[in-house]
């Protein structure tokens, strides 16, 4: 940095941080992977929503999605688990501190494969966080074998061809019962952005499937799951925006058959112009149809497919104090000397 | 011991001894026909007269149809381990009895149900009929209530003619349905009907009494050992729980879900705990690893199965250095066929649970007072070591009621070991170090996710990190790592229970053990020295083995490591420990899913001493 600059207030946010302190350390993935374009937006979407560094934690997996968290918000506390097994570990976390702002990132292998029964169960207890896939369609870390959710056809210098259906992780979201289910494009900036804000404000297990291209293993035309293919097919379902609870929301003729607006469980909304499809993502019935629509030919649909309000979180579910029950200490956690008189008593 | 205030009384039996408060009684019936009422009142009910009993639930892995034994023990002398032979049997499986009525010794008791093929035909022990059937009939009850009160015939045949009070048989049932007079009401008229029946039917020909002892059991409990794992548990101030239900663990997360909402709810009915049902093994000791790390005292309960799916986390939170607390109620395994039976056969693989190099801080509980105990000092020790701390209990201690010494309420603080607050981070600068070791006992410092001060995250990994948690791959780094870990490993060597010695006079050879053999132990102890054989016993509470371990393994020629599993996993350890004095330990294991007995044990011992000091001489 010059001298200028730096004698120049730095620009902060609106609790005070830089963008800096938002950042992780340098990446070691390959130069133009989809995984380091996801954690650059996570930076943006932090630094202009404020989120507290001190209560977001960011738990993975293994694979090379899942080394990323080390890439931002390097102020947070962060866990590199077990491959597949990141939902176990955040589902502890949350039940231990339920004020965390937790941001879990899991590849298509650890998700899709090894991780599947963890992923639907952490759907089912609906544990509030913000459930990143970066999905590339292949297994980057172990050097390009197929995951389960690469296209059936598709070929691989190394894999050869790929005779088995995908697995569409949306798809798996929305009947496991969750209640945010997005998909996006790494190539797709503004969209990954919106669709982050949205689901940091939406209070349960908030999905977003992030196409995210493994430039080394699998980024040709013949997969959907490629810069190329992507950047030419993505279909946007929505044109979206994210409107902060604290800015008031202008425009009132939202719900107009083409326009949407949801609001979220912080007083934020997203509004959603509808393209050429007319998606309504408030309909499960529509939501699983476009994405099986999708899926039989071979489109990169993006956008909110699916949004419910409705479903019990995982804190309601265990009835638990208001303060986090890793702040209580021995005065709340040991009962009484009476307390063991009177048990043992009833064993005599 | 009440024994010479009935001096006096008749004698009835043929060889004049009556036989009073030391002997057993097998009872035979099939899984789910709700036996398990019958006998566990009988066992209360002698319990609450005073005299020391022992109760074995021997069951198959079945809900219905299969056979089921319960063995109770009456010891005046209060030995409470498995014996192999009960002088009174009570049939009333028809599959089993013809191998059932082999068993009883001459001079015995057979109580039969009249619907079972049972031909009196032996001389040498004492038959009653017991026409179950009628009985029944003659009750007003609801069909499906029928099969279930028929086992309440044997009771009042029983209690009537050995000599139960039938005031203790309605307190005790009083406690089984708590409080609930109905059911109360019901059992006791079948069993009240059945000792009437006795009493003008059936003279008493055996030589067999139950009889008060006064101020006998005096603040005893009587309890099953995951019950009080579960109460130690909740006084420890555990605050996540997440497991998957196996026998014979499954109690044990019942237990805390019993005690949890009576003791651990705010005025405003609100939970300062949190109770998952995990969907495996492997996610439940996930979520355990997840709340550890987020600052819980957490905790998972399972048996062998569940352990093996576990070895991933368990290595991950021995590296990464994360607390938690895993219960192992050991059975009989893999897989299918004896899950229902007890063993010690986790502790080798538990103890090095992970891959690459683990060891694991192990608590080894012998009884329910002491599954209580440490059902706090895990907590705390997992806290304090940051690490994942093991309890390796078994069926028969946690799945059957045990007389038990009262709990002691903790009488130590809450050990919540070394974590830097926020405040703590300022007055160093934000300088430290994750794995760092300050204090020279391996033991380094953490920060819990929430803590507001910027130098407070860390980057969480398992292997690859070096003292300030960055990511590293330098050998010297790593290596520097596992030398810590063992310093810290060392460390609990000091910290852990240590072992409890049990010294006679005169000792000349030494015995090992942990757990429930205990109590076989120290009644084979009685037979040996009856046989001029006098040893010392020390019961090893917990791994790292403390330095006593050791200095006991110095005193004699010769200490046997007596343990239930085929391999002798303890003598293994040992002798890792131990290298210099490996010839003096020998191994003495057996595993056959039953607990070990005396008489077995004694046999054994003296047979493996006579041969070492034949050799020696
Ligand atoms: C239990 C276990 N099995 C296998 C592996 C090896 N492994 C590491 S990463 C990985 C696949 C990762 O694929 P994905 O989740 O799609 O992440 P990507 O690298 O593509 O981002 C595998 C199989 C492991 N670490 N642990
Ligand atoms: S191998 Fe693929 S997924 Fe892994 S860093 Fe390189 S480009 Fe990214
Ligand atoms: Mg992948």
């Amino acid at each position: 940095m010059s001298d200028v600059t730096n004698t120049k207030a730095a620009k902060t946010n609106n609790i005070g941080l830089e963008k800096n302190d938002y950042k992780g350390l340098p990446s070691t993935l390959c130069k133009g992977c989809g995984h380091d374009s996801v954690s650059a937006r996570i930076i943006n979407v932090a630094y202009d929503m404020g989120l507290p560094p001190h209560r977001t934690i960011k738990i993975s997996g293994i694979g090379c999605s899942s080394k990323s968290p080390a890439y931002f918000l390097g102020r947070s506390h962060s866990f590199n688990a077990l491959h597949g097994r990141m939902p176990s570990v955040a589902t502890g976390a949350m039940a231990a501190h339920r004020d965390l702002l937790t941001i879990g990132i899991s590849g298509d292998g650890d998700t899709a494969s090894i991780g599947l029964g963890q992923f639907k169960h952490l759907l089912r207890r609906n544990v509030p966080m913000l459930y990143i896939v970066e999905n590339n369609g292949v297994y980057g870390l172990t050097k390009g074998q197929f995951s389960a959710t690469a296209d059936e056809g598709q070929t691989l210098k190394y894999a050869g061809v790929n005779e088995l259906p995908p697995i569409d992780i949306c798809l798996e979201a929305i009947v496991g019962n969750c209640g945010f289910v997005a998909r996006s494009f790494a190539g797709d900036p503004r969209q990954v952005e919106t669709l982050l804000k949205a689901a940091i404000s939406y209070k349960g297990t908030a999905v977003i499937d992030i196409i995210s291209p493994c430039v080394t293993f699998n980024n040709h035309l013949s997969s959907t799951k490629s810069y190329p293919f992507g950047k030419d097919h993505e279909i946007q379902l929505q044109e979206l925006s994210y409107i902060p609870h604290y800015e008031e929301i202008t425009i009132d003729e939202y719900d107009d058959g083409t326009r949407k607006k949801v609001q979220l469980h912080d007083g934020s909304w997203i509004t959603l112009k509808k393209l050429e499809k007319g998606h309504d993502p408030t309909d499960f019935g529509q939501a699983v149809n476009i994405l099986q629509e999708a899926q039989s030919k071979k489109e990169l649909i993006t956008g909110l497919i699916y949004i419910n309000n409705n479903y019990k979180d995982l804190h309601s579910v265990l009835g638990t104090v208001d303060q986090p029950i890793s702040s209580l200490q021995e005065k709340d956690l040991r009962p009484s000397r009476e307390s063991l008189e009177d048990i043992m008593a009833g064993m005599r | 011991m009440s024994e010479t205030s009935h001096a006096s009384e008749p004698q009835t039996a043929a060889n004049g001894a009556r036989q009073i408060n030391d002997f057993c009684i097998n009872v035979a019936t099939a899984n789910g026909t709700g036996s398990q009422t019958s006998n566990i009142a009988l066992l209360r009910a002698m319990f609450r007269m005073g005299i020391p009993v022992a109760g074995k639930n021997l069951f198959p892995s079945n809900i219905q149809g299969l056979p089921t034994w319960y063995n109770i023990r009456l010891s005046k002398a209060g030995h409470i381990a498995h014996r192999d032979v009960a002088e009174i049997l009570v049939a009333m499986n028809p599959k089993t009895v013809a191998e059932d009525l082999t068993k009883v010794p001459s001079g015995g008791v057979i109580f039969y149900d009249t619907a079972l093929p049972v031909k009196e035909d032996r001389e040498d022990v004492v038959y009653y009929a017991m026409p179950v059937k009628d009985m029944v009939k003659s009750m007003s009850v609801a069909p499906n209530l029928r099969e279930y009160i028929a086992n309440m015939v044997y009771v009042g045949v029983v209690a009537e003619l050995l000599g139960i009070e039938m005031e203790m048989l309605r307190s005790a049932l009083d406690t089984h349905f708590s409080g609930k007079k109905k059911a109360v009401d019901l059992n006791m008229q079948m069993i009240e009907m059945a000792a009437e029946h006795t009493r003008n039917n059936l003279p008493k020909r055996d030589p067999y009494w139950i009889e008060r002892i006064e101020g006998g059991n005096k603040d005893l409990l009587l309890v099953e050992g995951n019950a009080a794992g579960a109460l130690g548990s909740v006084y420890g101030g555990v605050n996540v729980v997440a497991w998957y239900p196996i026998t014979p663990a499954t109690s044990l997360a019942d237990g805390l879900n019993e005690y949890l909402p009576q003791l651990r709810r705010t005025s405003e009915g609100k939970s300062t705990y949190a109770v998952i049902q995990a969907e495996d093994e492997l996610a439940a000791i996930g979520m355990c690893v997840g709340a550890g790390w987020a600052g819980a005292r957490s905790m998972t309960s399972t048996s062998g199965p569940g352990i093996s799916l576990m070895a991933e986390f368990a290595g991950l939170a021995y590296q990464a250095e994360i607390p938690t607390v895993v219960w192992d109620i050991q059975r009989v395994g893999p897989s299918t066929g004896l899950p229902t039976r007890t063993s010690q056969g986790d502790l080798g693989f538990t103890y090095q649970l992970g891959h690459g190099d683990s060891r694991h801080i192990i608590l080894l509980p012998a009884n329910p007072a002491e599954c209580f105990e440490f059902g706090y000092k895990a907590l705390d020790l997992a806290e304090q070591f940051q690490t994942p701390v093991f309890v390796l209990s078994d069926l028969d201690l946690g799945m059957n009621l045990w007389m038990s010494k009262p709990f002691v309420y903790p009488e130590t603080p809450m050990n919540r070991g070394k974590v830097l607050t926020a405040e703590q981070l300022e007055a160093l600068n934000g300088n430290w170090g994750r794995y760092a070791d300050v204090d020279g006992d391996g033991i380094p410092y953490r920060t819990l996710p929430g803590t507001n001060h910027p130098a407070a995250g860390y980057f969480t990994r398992g292997t690859g990190h070096n003292d300030k948690a960055a990511y590293s791959e330098r050998p010297e780094d790593w290596e520097g790592n596992l030398q810590r870990l063992r310093r810290k490993f060392n460390t609990a060597r000091k910290h852990v229970p240590k072992p409890e010695l049990t010294q006679q006079d005169g000792g000349s050879f030494g015995l090992i053990s942990f757990g429930t053999n205990h109590n076989a132990i120290i009644e084979a102890m009685e037979m040996l020295k009856a046989d001029g054989h006098v040893c010392d016993y020390l019961r090893i509470r917990a791994l790292p083995a403390t330095a006593e371990v050791g200095e006991f393994i110095e005193k004699y020629d010769r200490v046997y490591v007596i343990e239930n599993n085929f391999d002798g996993q303890m003598h293994g350890i040992l002798l890792q420990d131990n290298p210099s004095h490996a010839t003096r330990l020998a191994s003495l294991s057996r595993q056959n899913g039953m607990p070990l007995s005396a008489i077995w044990l004694h046999e054994q011992i003296k047979a493996a001493h006579e041969r070492f000091t034949k050799a020696l001489a």
